[in-house]
């Protein structure tokens, strides 16, 4: 086959790097991150995703390049670089002259004069030049740096990832260490600008990263290995102490870093109670359940109906009480929609399980069953919990003695009320959880389920009972997500139908598989990549669904394992490397 | 010798396709017994009729005593029936240790909330059960094996453990469906070796799939023939070489007017 001309090709990804670019300005991307900056004064945000278009056009076409000549050869590495920068920009430049001419925003409406602004650096036409050598400089930029050696392109890589990540939460950062006094208002001043990072931020960043990263390129191996030699005792000793930082940060960090970053944290921890339950079901046993919403409805509903002052409570219990209680009626729900979809396999039993989680969410917010639930007013009320207060019932018409506080219907101000104080209670629900999940997970059960995700026939020729054993999974899963419920009806203290949506169900089935199927680190992480991240990023919201089907999809492609997959697939990563280099 | 397993009668119908039909069979304990026949002449449809896989339509199976042919496949593998399959069906990404762990399921006897406390009794028991494992890896040669995933195993110890994980049920009779397809001449050797050890120091009664006649011939103390799902034969291994249905059935019909003599020759040739 004859192979085609690397111009050709480059001119092709040029024009799809251009396309791209024009994408992301038409929807307004540009122009809305050109509000924040990466490095102060250098470049903003909406400028450096622009740029990101080009130099990754150039990058691909230096790489395709290489593999159409059989090898690296400077010279057309950069000339195919330069072309698709050069056709990257050509096209933004064509935009940015077609709505001279016409008024494009009939139809984009993001096609706005403040971007055609940004695009030609404020000179109107005659900036279109200056962007098209942007456009060449950016590819050429991308095609060296393939030609870099694996050494020098991992620092830099790494230094770009934190460069991005510093500058898009900067505000975090700043608000928290200005918080903390003075001296670290002076330091998060000199870092951190009012939109992004400062020159001087910038520089320690990247020369900072680099710097560890040639580290740990050098010495990583010879770290691991001086772990891997350590005496168990010693390992133990680590395990304990690291245990103990993660505990002291997470048990301290509501007072350091205010109450956003503290809700922002309670949310993130309900997330994992529910993908704890969910890679029980799914990671697991391989039941793919795409209604498990409803447990965490059904938890958050008893709670809410057990403890509530609103119209609706049936009983003022204590919420210590009604907790054990939720979770037993999330177990109970478990078996009831695990007994009838139990015959029913693979992708059958997801839309299965997603017709039981609609039904439950549309009987809650019924009419119908409205003088139970509330129906679209939901039930309201509900107490915040009260850490002394543990005797199971209390009369409605007596005054509430709550951690020394009396309080009556409104809000109380003592200990477990604010976020804070849900905070230490969602927190450590979701360590004693991912506890119990990785008990289970080395049990006789935990293989049994494993057995039937792998191949159901062989597990029940090997004596599981099939029926019992896949139960189980529903039921325990349920009750983990039933005590994310009820920790959740708490902490917004009103529960509406309309919160338990299927995207919530489908949110903890991507969180599992970005983490990686089965791997208990894996459910944190990818709780904290795709609920925590976008939750601090509120101010590019209009975009999280785009940046997270985008994350999901290179993800699939990348790391298809997830981020943290579980020992077993880390092992068989480990046995290929050393089989191969034991040939 | 008393028998292990008594099939009588056994039907199993696919829609219109009687898969098989109306079979006799018998095994005597602590034997080894083939069941041969072309492709598609029900044999596996048999062994899933054992296994609990297939209900049988038709016809009574009892093993040791007890009548199986409506048990579920769990039941019928803690009475002490276990098996390996034609392609192998191992818990791929699962490691070799977990694998044979799995097998080892109905002789744990630890709840789940037991497990979640961590009680002495759990931590004994899995203790006892990692050993029984490791010694299962180390009889099929598969000594330090333990942590890598089934799926990386090279074809034979995928093969070998899958026998493990079959052991591990502590079985009274063992189903082997191909046990040496994919194997070369040699490897075969090893694995009839292997079986005989299995019968003789472990008590366990063998049945077998088997296409290559080498193996079959020089190691089954009895044979069945299957053909379009019904029994056309069975005897000892000389009786079976002998018997001029088996020919017609394996060489077809021609090869009975060709005469006698010729068609055994083919058959012989393909035997050998």
């Amino acid at each position: 086959m004859k192979k085609e001309n690397f111009l050709l090709s480059a001119t092709k990804t040029g024009l799809v790097g251009g396309a791209i670019a024009i994408f992301l300005c038409l929807i307004g991307m540009v122009e809305i991150f050109n509000k924040r900056d990466v490095i102060q004064g250098i470049v903003t945000l909406g400028q450096f995703v622009w740029l990101a278009t080009a130099v990754g056009a150039g990058y691909t076409a230096s790489q395709q390049t290489s593999h159409l000549l059989n090898g690296k050869k400077p010279a057309q590495n950069l000339t195919a670089g330069a072309l698709a920068g050069f056709f990257s920009a050509a096209l933004t430049a064509f935009l940015v002259w077609l709505g001279s001419q016409t008024d494009l925003r009939a139809i984009f409406i993001n096609a706005s004069p403040a971007l055609y602004e940004l695009l030609t650096f404020g000179k109107g036409l005659a900036g279109l030049p200056q962007l098209l050598i942007i456009g060449i400089i950016s590819g050429i930029v991308g095609a060296t740096f393939t030609l870099l050696p694996k050494a020098v392109q991992r620092p830099l890589l790494h230094a770009l990832m934190m460069l991005i990540f510093m500058a898009l939460f900067s505000g975090i950062f700043r608000v928290v260490m200005i918080n903390q006094g003075n001296k670290w208002e002076t330091l998060a001043k000199s870092i951190f600008s009012q939109t992004g990072l400062t020159q001087l931020g910038g520089w320690i960043f990247i020369l900072g990263t680099i710097a560890i990263s040639v580290f740990w390129s050098n010495r990583g191996e010879a770290v691991k290995a001086s772990m891997a030699r350590m005496p168990s005792k010693g390992k133990l000793s680590l395990r304990i102490l690291v245990f103990l930082i993660i505990a002291v940060i997470a048990l301290g960090l509501p007072q350091v870093s205010g109450p956003f970053i503290a809700q922002v944290i309670v949310i993130i921890s309900l997330y994992i109670l529910m993908g704890l339950g969910l890679n029980i079901t799914l990671g697991f046993a391989g039941l793919l359940d795409l209604g498990f919403v409803a447990f965490f409805a059904v938890g958050a509903y008893t709670v809410g109906l057990l403890t509530s002052y609103g119209p609706f409570g049936l009983q003022h219990i204590s919420f210590w009480v009604a907790v054990p209680i939720a979770v037993l009626v999330s177990m109970a729900f478990g078996a009831f929609l695990g007994l009838p979809v139990l015959g029913v396999r693979g992708d059958y039993l997801a839309i299965a399980t997603l017709g039981f989680g609609e039904i439950i969410r549309l009987l809650a917010g019924s009419d119908f069953l409205a003088g139970y639930f509330g129906g679209p007013q939901g039930v309201i009320g509900i107490q915040k919990p009260c850490l002394g207060v543990l005797e199971p019932f209390i009369k409605l018409d007596t005054p509430r003695i709550c951690d020394g506080i009396e309080i009556g219907q409104g809000a109380a101000d003592h200990f477990l009320a604010g976020p804070g104080g849900i905070y230490y209670l969602a927190i450590i629900s979701a360590l004693l959880i991912a506890f119990v999940a990785w008990r289970l997970r080395e049990s006789r059960l935990g293989r049994a389920w494993m057995a039937i995700r792998e191949d159901e026939d062989v597990a029940e020729a090997l004596g599981v009972n099939l029926i019992q054993t896949k139960l189980l999974a529903y039921i325990l899963g349920a009750a983990f997500a039933g005590l994310g419920g009820a920790i959740f009806s708490v902490l917004i203290g009103s529960i509406f139908a309309s919160s338990m949506q299927l995207l919530v169900s489908i949110n903890v089935v991507a969180l599992l598989v970005v983490g990686g199927m089965g791997s208990i680190p894996g459910v944190i992480v990818g709780a904290i990549a795709l609920i925590g991240l976008p939750e601090l990023l509120r101010e590019v919201s209009e975009f999280r669904y785009l940046i997270y089907g985008t994350v999901l999809i290179v993800m699939m492609l990348a790391k298809p394992e997830g981020l943290w997959p579980s020992q077993a697939t880390k092992r068989e990563l480990h046995h290929e490397t050393s089989a191969q280099g034991g040939d | 010798m008393a028998a292990i397993l008594t099939a009588k009668n056994v039907t199993k119908r696919f829609g219109g396709l009687v898969a098989v039909n109306n079979v006799d069979f018998e095994i005597p304990e602590k034997s080894i017994v083939s069941i041969i026949g072309p492709n598609g002449a029900g044999k596996t449809t048999f062994f899933n009729c054992i296994t609990g896989y297939a209900k049988a339509d038709e016809g009574k199976i009892v093993f040791d005593g007890t009548p199986i042919q409506s048990q579920r496949p769990d039941q019928i593998s803690r009475l002490g029936i276990s098996r390996t399959y034609q392609n192998i069906r191992l818990f791929a990404d699962m490691t070799a240790l977990e694998n044979i762990l799995v097998g080892q399921h109905i002789f744990l006897n630890s709840s789940w909330i037991s497990a979640v406390l961590g009680t002495s009794y759990v931590r004994n028991e899995e203790k006892m059960a990692l050993a029984e494992a490791q010694r299962l890896l180390n009889f099929v040669d598969l000594k330090g094996k333990g942590d890598l995933l089934a799926r990386n195993l090279p074809y034979g110890a995928q093969r070998r453990l899958e026998i493990a994980r079959a052991l591990a049920t502590k079985p009274k009779l063992l189903l082997l469906d191909e046990p040496s397809a994919g194997m070369n001449p040699r490897e075969s050797e090893d694995l009839t070796a292997f079986i005989r050890h299995l019968r003789d120091e472990l008590g366990i009664t063998i049945l077998l799939i088997e296409h290559h006649m080498r193996v079959v011939m020089g190691i089954s103390e009895h044979i069945t023939v299957l053909d379009y799902g019904q029994k056309i034969a069975e005897g000892t291994p000389k009786e079976i070489q002998n018997n001029k249905q088996v020919i017609e059935a394996y060489l077809g019909r021609g090869a009975a007017t060709e005469g006698m003599d010729t068609a055994h020759e083919r058959f012989s040739k393909k035997v050998k």
